[in-house]
């Protein structure tokens, strides 16, 4: 499903982030990238994005170089995957709602179908009764958990979560684990990047291990091992 | 799809202006000053050409005649006159009038009007009063009196002076004056204009660097350009419309003012009552620019954080 071929990618000032980069992640699969800060996890993720490009190689979404896409199709393939960050990255003058149903009409769902499907990713996480709240009015776990909502309201293909647990407790870690393993069942690819040793143990999925740019290891039931 | 798609842009850029308040306010606050300046341009450049055109209409071409002169001889060299390309309008005063002209203005002079009294014929000639279409072609009228061959000796006859060859230099330097004040009216307009745009568009730019993070994060949820965009150019529009109320209703007392102070200052000229009787078009002429540089300048400054 998504494809690095021989990627490097260098930041001015030659700072190599990724060198060699070969490896493809399958449909439906829970995988962990796990690694020191700055070892190029969040790079990878923004190449899968196509946020950043890579200095060399090629990164593939099924059979599409995301890098030589047109701006309407990239907006097509980023409908095709949700996200979820360390940092939420929610709107801020927007209610959770309003968060959830601005990625619905993104994605040009009618009224009657985001009235419909709203509430219920809202109940599904947990927050139906703070519909009306702004992302400051709700505590991390929270914000992470209507990002997640976010991220699986129009069913894409692959959810990113780069570093979802970063700023929350380990109930909430816990939380938000729990609800990306039962994402993953329902047949939704999940890329997730952490330095959690508790969170990639007990996934108990496939480990890339990153260090200094390079994958030093590659483990189909793998654990925390740096 | 797109009436629905213009509806949630309408309504987000609603909600984005009514909930971004302070931000909101700074750029209404600028835009507000922006359309006053614009608008402080138009009653000006109102002041100056009214002033001008009232001083163009004092100036004209009188020629005078000798008393006795044979009427139907000046009525023909009036019907000359009025035939040359020039001339804007020709206005005669008889002998009679003029005579009637120069009691009234010597009503308490009693020596002058006892002197005329005791002469047994009018002294006071008839004159003819010449506007010109434009004030540089008062001297090329004043030639036609100076060639004779054009009038013939007869008609030269009955020619006492001409003045404006008196009025030369004063006719000349209002000429030069009324030249570089239109100039100078409509330089300092397209200044005072441009340092506005130059100034609404630094803070809509700013207003818009806040939500740059908002911008990214849409992008990655899948927004397209225009689904990004859209909401901000309508808080642009809203910007200019909230800003040229505001702009409107605080010209009403400001040209209240002027209209009471400054209306002999200003040579009769009433602001408040050329505002009251011109509002819709500064209505139409500021939403107009303000929704212009306020959608445009949202358009153009979103399109920049688009880039992701």
């Amino acid at each position: 499903m998504i494809y690095f071929n021989s990627v490097k990618k260098e930041y001015p000032k030659d700072t190599v982030a990724l060198e060699d980069i070969t490896l493809s992640i399958n449909a439906g699969e829970f995988v962990s990238i796990v690694g020191h800060s700055g070892a190029g996890k969040t790079t990878l993720i923004k190449l899968i994005l196509a946020e950043e490009s890579p200095s060399e190689g090629t990164v593939f979404f099924e059979s599409l170089d995301v890098n030589r896409l047109k701006n309407r199709q990239l907006t097509e393939l980023r409908r095709r995957i949700g996200t979820v960050f360390q940092d939420f990255k929610l709107l801020g003058n927007k209610t959770a709602y309003e968060n959830i149903s601005f990625a619905m009409e993104a994605s040009g769902k009618t009224d009657e179908e985001i009235a419909a499907d709203v509430p219920h990713v809202l109940d599904l996480v947990g927050l139906l009764e703070k519909r009306e709240h702004f992302p400051g009015q709700l505590s991390g776990g929270e914000k992470q958990r209507l990002a997640i909502a976010r991220a699986i309201i129009n069913q894409p293909e692959v959810i990113i979560a780069d570093e979802p647990t970063g700023n929350l407790d380990p109930i909430n870690t816990y939380e938000i684990v729990q609800i990306l393993k039962k994402i993953n069942d329902l047949g939704t690819t999940i890329i997730l990047t952490t330095h959690n040793r508790g969170v990639v143990d007990s996934i108990g999925k496939r480990v890339i291990t990153l260090e200094k740019g390079k994958v030093i290891r590659d483990d189909k039931d793998g654990r925390y091992m740096i | 799809m797109p009436m629905v798609n213009f509806k949630r842009t309408v309504r987000t850029g609603f909600l984005n202006f009514m909930r971004n308040g302070i931000v909101s306010l700074s750029s209404v606050i600028v835009m507000t000053i922006t359309l006053s300046v614009l608008s402080g341009v138009l009653l000006f450049q109102h002041v100056l050409e009214t002033t001008l055109v009232n001083i163009e209409n004092n100036v004209d071409v009188a020629v005078y005649f000798v008393p006795g002169a044979d009427e139907p001889t000046i009525l023909s060299l009036q019907t000359q006159v009025n035939a040359l390309p020039e001339v804007a309008s020709t206005d005669y005063v008889t002998e009679k009038d003029a005579l009637a002209d120069f009691r009234a203005r010597h009503a308490n002079d009693t020596t002058t009007i006892q002197a005329l009294d005791v002469l047994d014929q009018n002294p006071i000639g008839g004159l003819l009063e010449i506007k010109a279409k434009d004030i540089s072609q008062y001297e090329s009228i004043s030639n036609f009196f100076a060639d004779t061959g054009t009038l013939g000796t007869g008609t030269a006859s009955i020619i006492d002076h001409v003045d404006y060859n008196k009025n030369k230099a004063e006719i000349d330097t209002i000429n030069g004056i009324l030249k570089k004040g239109r100039s100078l009216g409509f330089l300092l307009m397209l200044v005072l204009i441009a340092l506005s745009v130059v100034v609404t568009f630094n803070t809509v730019r700013l207003a818009i660097y806040f939500a740059r993070e908002e911008i990214s994060v849409m992008r990655l949820v899948g927004a397209s350009r225009g689904h990004v965009q859209g909401p901000f150019v309508i808080e642009g529009t809203l910007y200019g419309i909230v800003a040229t109320l505001l702009t409107l209703v605080i010209f009403l007392p400001i040209t209240y003012w002027f209209g009471k102070h400054m209306t002999d200052f200003f040579q009769g000229i009433n602001l408040f009552t050329y505002y009251l009787t011109h509002i819709y078009e500064f209505l139409i002429v500021l939403v107009v620019f303000g929704v212009g540089v306020g959608a445009l300048s949202s358009f153009l400054a979103a399109r920049k954080y688009l880039r992701v």
